[in-house]
């Protein structure tokens, strides 16, 4: 599974949702996730993908983690997993 | 109905380790909250705190009461020690039977909990001290301050997270004023400040790395404290009778629950408290000089907190002072209504209201008058105290100058 794919899987799993039904244009609003869920989906990104994102609930902007939409979301763990990768190599 | 006062006043915490200390520091704006001193905290990503610094347990209690007292229990006893003894109150015959505790704390003997699951599981040790559950047990504070002053009366203890100690104060209050007590030590205690106590707490991402900035535009987050605050609150036709000192009148006390969110503060939750200890203290708005604000410094509270004080006292919400003096001594969690009575008795006895310490920037959403960074003098002869908890519970008390 790529990282789309998972971070799909996670906020689909989090929104009760089949991951069919999650656009990338979703906002996690839209999907009705509020912020503890949103607390809880960032916990599990950083579990499946071995990475810490830099989130304060109480100023989400501020943390450059960009939550605007699940494709925003999908870019920045890709950011995320490759900033790892280039340390780990 | 009994009239409910302050005689005595005792705390442990970030800012001094008595009463005198904690309001020259409130006075000064000085700041507790530094680096803190803690096994592993390598692994933590917070590792700042209101801690109680240069702690030797052993300078206070004897090996045998190490071994049964958790630092929320130690730090309650001492609390306790110097409001009874100023107080003046010696517990015997009736007014033993007719005296009580009731105190606050959210999570109990978090370090005994710590310590010994490490040694269980990290360790892999098959075997703990016999003493870990009456050491961690919620009650166990509760319980060493009865034995050590004879309060045979009512005594147990109240965790509703973040408003324990404001909902232990006021039933306390509640239990004089209806005449089932003549004197309660009241107050809480909280020592979380250990890596699963600040683990925990990291996992939901409300916490700041650097300061408790309350109100601030620019805040990032509340910030763990510790230690603990006990009064002895007495029926004021008793203390009068005998002469006392009288810190402050209790005059009412009001809890209300959000019934809506477990960690999502409620405006109009935290309003009805407030304008139900107004009521049942029959004080008018305008009465109120001084509010000492739940203020955590998390974006969810203080602009709900500021919109609920809004709402309740209308314009007069704009002439009040409302500060949190969270920014000095850190959140004690169930520990901290209780440090921040002493601000309250500061405001009505010396005149002298606490500043929010590390106010940087106006929050348009926080446009009340929070004390920024300076203390003020002023003489203000009503306050409320606000408690707003997780799980939607609020405590707020009123007291009055006397």
């Amino acid at each position: 599974m790529n990282v789309q794919d998972k971070v799909i899987a996670i906020i689909a799993e989090q929104a009760v949702l089949q991951p069919s039904d999650v656009k990338l244009e979703h906002s996690l609003d839209d999907l009705g996730i509020d912020s503890l869920g949103l607390v809880e989906s960032i916990f599990a990104i950083e579990e499946a993908f071995d990475v810490s994102v830099p989130f304060n609930a109480n100023d989400p902007t501020a943390s450059g983690f960009d939550i605007s939409s699940v494709a925003a979301i999908i870019a920045a763990v890709e950011g995320l997993v490759r900033q790892k990768e280039a340390v780990g190599g | 109905m009994k009239r409910v006062v302050i005689t005595g006043a005792g705390t442990i915490n970030a800012l001094g380790k008595n009463v005198a200390e904690t309001m020259e520091a409130m006075r000064e704006g000085r700041c507790g909250i530094g680096p803190l001193d803690i096994r592993d905290i390598d692994r933590l990503s917070v590792q700042i705190g209101g801690q109680v610094r240069d702690y030797d347990e052993l300078a206070w209690f004897n090996r045998q009461q190490v071994a049964l007292y958790d630092r929320f229990t130690q730090f309650t006893l001492l609390a306790a020690k110097e409001a009874i003894a100023q107080s003046g109150l010696r517990f015997e015959g009736e007014l033993s039977t007719r005296s009580g505790v009731v105190l606050g704390t959210a999570g109990g003997g978090v370090n005994t909990w710590d310590e010994n699951y490490r040694s269980v599981y990290e360790e892999g040790r098959n075997r703990v001290h016999p003493f870990v559950v009456p050491k961690l047990m919620n009650n166990a504070a509760a319980s060493h301050v009865s034995m050590e002053y004879n309060l045979k009366g009512p005594a147990f203890t109240v965790a509703t997270a973040c408003a324990s100690s404001n909902h232990a104060m006021g039933l306390a209050f509640q239990m004089i004023r209806s005449g089932m007590c003549s004197v309660i030590l009241t107050g809480g205690s909280e020592a979380m400040l250990c890596f699963g106590g600040i683990k925990a707490w990291e996992g939901l991402r409300v916490m700041s790395r650097d300061a408790c900035r309350p109100f601030s535009a620019n805040r990032n987050g509340m910030v763990q404290g510790e230690g603990a605050a006990t009064f002895v609150f007495e029926d004021y036709d008793h203390a009068r009778a005998r002469g006392a000192g009288i810190l402050a009148e209790v005059t009412g006390f009001a809890m209300t629950s959000d019934a809506a969110d477990i960690v999502m503060p409620s405006a109009q939750g935290a309003e009805r408290a407030i304008t139900g200890a107004l009521a049942d203290a029959r004080m008018n708005p305008e009465d109120v000089g001084y509010i000492n604000a739940h203020g955590t410094g998390t974006a969810a509270n203080d602009k709900t907190e500021c919109a609920a004080v809004s709402k309740a006292f209308g314009p007069h919400a704009d002439r009040l002072m409302i500060s949190s003096t969270k920014s000095m001594h850190g959140h004690l969690i169930g520990g901290t209504g209780a440090v921040e009575l002493l601000a309250c008795i500061m405001a009505l006895r010396d005149g002298v209201i606490a500043p929010t310490i590390g106010y940087e920037e106006p929050d348009p959403e926080c446009a009340l008058d929070v004390v920024p960074n300076t203390a003020r003098e002023a003489r203000v002869t009503a306050v409320l105290s606000n408690a707003f908890a997780f799980g939607g519970l609020n405590a707020v008390l009123a007291l009055r100058a006397i």
